[in-house]
């Protein structure tokens, strides 16, 4: 990859929370304008690379640079100055529970950008069209479906044209409809407004559709990276058995435990 | 082995105070970060004014009638005892000053800690649990100024309000017993209370009511704020919220009450 095209760097990055280690020099690079995904296994710090690159948690060791700045140098202002340039999708969704689907859009607009109201309510439903729930504006937070929840947070994560979009398990628990709606506006979203897009998943199949690149994260660093077909093409134990979901591999179905009948014959108490 | 347990015990009670401390120092550290976002969140009053209607308005009904009946109690508690030395007339004066210095702004901080500081604190805890707050914080909006410090302004302006009602009703209790039922004379009860009734006195049952809801919404958003993001965090830091308040309200009466004599 070309450096200078890079707008996510993370270099050599070791992070631990307390005595649990969630990376051990991990690198990884998201170039403009490309969808980027990264992938793994459970637990294998996929959220805490967001939080990372976002400036929500400083890594010990190594450097995470966003548009060229070193997050973990920057000031509180600097930081929310940055966040103005990023999107992120939380999976949740995360909307503000007492506010309406056209307010939890406006949000943003009306803290940052000081606008008249005709033109911030044109603004939020024409993102609101986007997403298609431009019929919903009035509904509230608790009236909405999952699928349609992290769709009014894609509008509000939109709504201030960010440069760059990372999307937290943009699939998790939605029906294949939801799922497929999600996947097109991804996609029309990267390539309409060449939004810079980083998509954090272990949905191989819709990841692979639309991705340009993958990072594959397991046990602290990168284990494979590369175009969908090279991944899939990867021999790599862990690899092979990630892409194809099979049960057991080199990540064990079994979470490392003492020897089962030894246990089952012991007595209580002994 | 005595020994040790001893050293060990000692130890304990070591960390425990240090773990107090570290609290004390916790709160404090919050109180200044939430200071410094006062100013800026007025910038937005009706967010304020949105929660002094969510502190103050709707925690009337349990304000005017725990009012009534603590004037009521006052009226025939006051009048039982005064009549003993003839000085029955005075049942105003009791209620008034009795009201206005000491009970209405303890009782009235109590109820707010529980009605209101507990449902700010589930409010605040719960947003931290659906990443509402972290959602913010995305969006480069500083949660602390957005839900934290009107939380907090709204809770310092209503409670002197809900005070102030809960001192006129109690009054009107204490006059529904000491008037109505008891006989004194009306004009007797009115004017030995205004005579006695100084304007210190409002002034300092003013001061701790303001003290007293800075207290408990200080306590109540640090709790919120601070509470782990599950249902038993929440449920926990509500807890806290009221046995911390009501400790905290305690405390500061004294103190306050110390230095006004």
């Amino acid at each position: 990859m070309i450096d200078d095209d890079a707008v996510v760097t993370v270099r050599d990055v070791h992070y631990a929370i307390g005595t649990h280690v969630i990376f051990k020099g991990l690198n990884v690079q998201v170039r403009r304008g490309a969808i980027t995904a990264v992938m793994g296994p459970s637990g294998t710090g996929k959220t805490t690379l967001l939080r990372l690159i976002m400036g929500q948690v400083v890594a010990k060791r190594g450097t995470v640079r966003v548009f060229g700045e070193n997050v973990a140098r920057l000031k509180r202002r600097e930081l929310y100055r940055l966040r103005q340039r990023v999107g992120l999708l939380f999976q949740s969704g995360a909307l503000l529970t007492d506010l309406s689907v056209f307010e939890n859009v406006a949000f943003p607009l009306r803290e940052h950008a000081h606008l008249p109201e005709p033109v911030l309510r044109e603004l939020v439903l024409m993102k609101l069209q986007a997403v298609g729930l431009r019929g919903a504006a009035d509904m509230v937070p608790a009236e909405l479906s999952g699928g349609m929840a992290r769709r009014v947070a894609l509008a509000r994560a939109i709504v201030m044209d960010p440069e760059v979009l990372i999307y937290d398990e943009p699939f998790v628990g939605l029906d294949p409809i939801s799922m497929g709606v999600i996947v097109r506006l991804i996609q029309s979203l990267n390539r309409l407004l060449g939004i810079t897009t980083i998509v954090v998943s272990h949905d191989v199949r819709e990841i692979g559709a639309i991705a340009n690149y993958s990072y594959l994260l397991s046990e602290g660093e990168v284990v494979a990276e590369g175009t969908p077909a090279e991944l899939n093409a990867e021999r790599k134990g862990v690899v092979r058995q990630f892409m194809s979901g099979t049960p057991d591999g080199p990540v064990p179905f079994h979470y490392p435990a003492r020897d089962y009948f030894e246990q089952l014959l012991e007595r209580p108490g002994t | 082995m005595r020994a040790a347990d001893r050293v060990g015990a000692l130890l304990q009670h070591r960390w425990k105070a240090l773990d107090a401390l570290a609290k004390i120092g916790a709160v404090s550290l919050f109180l200044l970060r939430l200071l410094g976002q006062c100013i800026p969140c007025l910038a937005r009053p009706w967010l304020v004014v949105q929660q002094i209607y969510n502190a103050g308005a709707r925690s009337l009904v349990i304000i005017t009638l725990s009012g009534l009946f603590v004037g009521m109690v006052l009226g025939l508690q006051g009048y039982d005892l005064l009549q003993r030395f003839g000085s029955e007339s005075a049942v105003g004066v009791v209620a008034a000053l009795g009201l206005i210095k000491e009970l209405g702004p303890v009782l009235t901080a109590l109820l707010f800690a529980g009605r209101a500081g507990t449902a700010l604190c589930s409010e605040i805890g719960l947003m931290a649990a659906t990443d509402q707050l972290a959602a913010m914080e995305m969006m480069a909006v500083d949660p602390v100024r957005h839900v934290v410090a009107p939380r907090f302004l709204g809770g310092i302006i209503a409670v002197p309000l809900l005070a102030a009602i809960f001192n006129c009703i109690g009054i009107y209790g204490a006059q529904l017993i000491g008037v109505t039922m008891m006989g004194i004379q009306s004009g007797t009860f009115w004017s030995q209370m205004q005579n006695a009734v100084q304007l210190r006195d409002v002034n300092e049952g003013l001061i701790k009511s303001v003290a007293f809801g800075a207290a408990c919404s200080l306590l109540a958003v640090y709790e919120g704020y601070h509470a782990e993001p599950t249902a038993e965090g929440v449920g926990l830091a509500t807890t806290r919220t009221v046995v911390s308040s009501a400790v905290l309200v305690l405390l500061l009466d004294y103190i306050l009450t110390a230095a006004f004599l």
